[in-house]
């Protein structure tokens, strides 16, 4: 099979491009994320989308859009409960996580058990993802990454220190509860290509890898989306011409990637020593 | 007497029901140059973070240039410095000329961008700071009188009308020390820059500042170095050997 009938599938197009935003995103949330030492928002608030899909499908309305005001909300709740029932985050985020996941097997339970839909939610299948899929996960990247945009420096500010950020005016409070709310919105996004279960691997690993060897701020966040939308990319290709999952594909090559800038870094290290 | 560019009225902060300040109140004139010193929990941190909004009285009230905090909108007037982060993250990948533009923020408007005219001001508060060589370095990679250098230019970088220094010497060498508290009389004298430097260090304060501000809970002494010295009531509080080496270094 050669690469001009690869790219000439509208799925494979459509993957794609709905993929690459969705890349991007996550890779830029990510790194902010992970900094902020809330890597694992983005699985509880999976778990919250797992729950949120039950609900849909029970009530026969489309999963996505009840997803995004429950994963929403849900991040605002893991804020509020940092902020006002004096727990650290990791335990909010365990609270609310297993709150999503309790309803989502609840409501599984009452509507019959497991089936197809809801297996293709938990693992994601971004080659049969819809043309007003892509229009909406366009849509929403683009929201998403123009408020990041006019954030950002108040964001980095925040997230390298959030005591100075506040002595020099900026609403932290604010700000905070956009960063949640965008990761909530990009959850459910992520839930398409990679899965629920699969979902806080977007988020962490093109970061991670990029700590490895960026040399700023600014190329942290470049090189994460490089590194995000090659995996992508190339586990769409491999997917399609293997015939594997594609979620866990994209999952394996960003944790390959890691490894590899990992060894660089560290070769890197040595020779600068030696 | 002025309105002070710092007032504070029957201030009080409790937390979870324990009083931590009582009852304090003092004003902070332009151009003063304000030694904060007491005992460990002696709420010296928490007062200046009533001052920055950090924190809310619980009683009585803090004004700073004219505003109470939380309604203050000149956050550029002020440099703060704050104590060395308990959640630093030493492999956070920025480089020093990323952090120290972070100072300038507190003068923009929504959205707050950075012009390239901007990087003059990095520039000449790095080179004020001798860290021009370390630029774009990762602050990471600095050794620990290096990072807090940065962190200074990030509050130097507006130069601001008051300075709220949070024990800033504590990770620097006897020189950069030296060469800091040069910087800050300077900065008093020549441009008149209000400077409050918390510091537990009563030894030293009397050669650098004009004021002191002595508090364990509340106010034990407000004024200026020649009043402390003489007081009496502050010889039988501290003994007389105690004060005389708080003020053999003020001239």
């Amino acid at each position: 099979m050669d690469i001009i009938e690869f790219f000439g599938y509208g799925f494979i197009q459509r993957a794609l491009i709905a993929g690459s935003f969705i890349a991007l995103l996550c890779s830029t949330l990510g790194v902010l994320l992970v900094l902020r030492r809330l890597s694992l928002i983005g699985d509880g608030l999976a778990h919250v989308t797992f729950g949120s899909v039950a609900l849909g499908l029970v009530f026969r309305v489309y999963p996505l859009a009840l997803s995004i005001p429950v994963v929403v909300a849900s991040s605002l709740g893991i804020l509020k409960l940092t902020e006002r029932a004096r727990i650290y985050g990791d335990a909010a985020i365990g609270m609310v996580s297993s709150l999503g996941i309790a309803a989502g097997v609840l409501l599984a339970s009452v509507a019959g058990g497991f089936n197809v839909d809801l297996f293709g939610y938990l693992f994601g299948n971004i080659l049969a993802v819809s043309e007003a899929e892509v229009v909406t996960a366009i849509a929403l990247s683009l929201l998403v990454l123009l408020i990041v945009y006019f954030y950002f420096h108040e964001i980095f500010s925040i997230t390298f220190d959030e005591e100075f950020a506040k002595a020099s005016g900026i609403n932290t409070a604010r700000i905070n509860a956009i960063l949640v709310m965008l990761t909530g919105v990009t959850v459910v996004l992520t839930m398409k290509v990679v899965g629920i279960m699969l979902t806080s691997a977007l988020l962490i690993l093109p970061a991670v890898t990029s700590f490895q060897v960026a040399r700023s701020f600014r190329s942290t966040i470049i090189i994460a989306a490089v590194f995000s939308l090659l995996s992508v990319i190339s586990g769409i290709f491999l997917a399609f011409v293997l015939n594997l999952p594609a979620g866990a594909s994209i999952v394996l090559l960003n944790f390959l990637f890691f490894i590899a800038a990992f060894a660089w870094r560290n070769l890197r290290g040595k020779r600068n020593s030696s | 007497m002025p309105l002070g560019i710092l007032s504070v009225d029957r201030l009080c902060i409790e937390y979870n029901a324990l009083e931590v300040l009582s009852d304090l109140s003092f004003d902070v004139q332009p151009g003063d140059y304000v030694g904060l010193v007491g005992p460990n929990g002696s709420g010296k941190s928490t007062l200046i973070k009533s001052f920055l909004g950090l924190i809310r009285p619980s009683k009585g009230s803090v004004s700073v240039f004219g505003s109470c905090p939380a309604e203050l909108k000149e956050w550029r007037r002020i440099g703060y410095l704050p104590q060395k982060m308990p959640s630093f993250n030493p492999h956070f990948p920025s480089t020093v000329r990323e952090i120290v533009a972070l100072g300038l923020l507190a003068g923009k408007c929504f959205p707050k961008r950075l012009k390239k005219s901007d990087a003059a001001a990095v520039d000449r508060v790095l080179e004020l700071m001798n860290i021009t060589g370390l630029a774009d370095t990762l602050i990471g990679d600095l050794s620990g009188g290096q990072q807090q250098r940065v962190f200074i230019a990030r509050a130097l970088i507006n130069e601001p009308e008051l300075l709220i220094l949070d024990e800033p010497t504590t990770a620097l060498d006897p020189e950069t020390r030296e060469s800091f508290f040069g910087l800050l009389r300077d900065l008093n004298r020549e441009k008149n820059t209000t400077v409050l430097l918390v510091t537990h260090d009563l030894g030293t304060i009397g050669e650098y500042a004009t004021k002191l501000l002595y508090i364990d809970k509340k106010i034990i002494f407000y004024g200026s170095f020649e009043d402390f010295c003489v007081s009496d009531s502050m010889a039988q509080y501290f003994g007389t050997s105690s004060q005389h080496i708080i003020c053999h270094k003020h001239h």
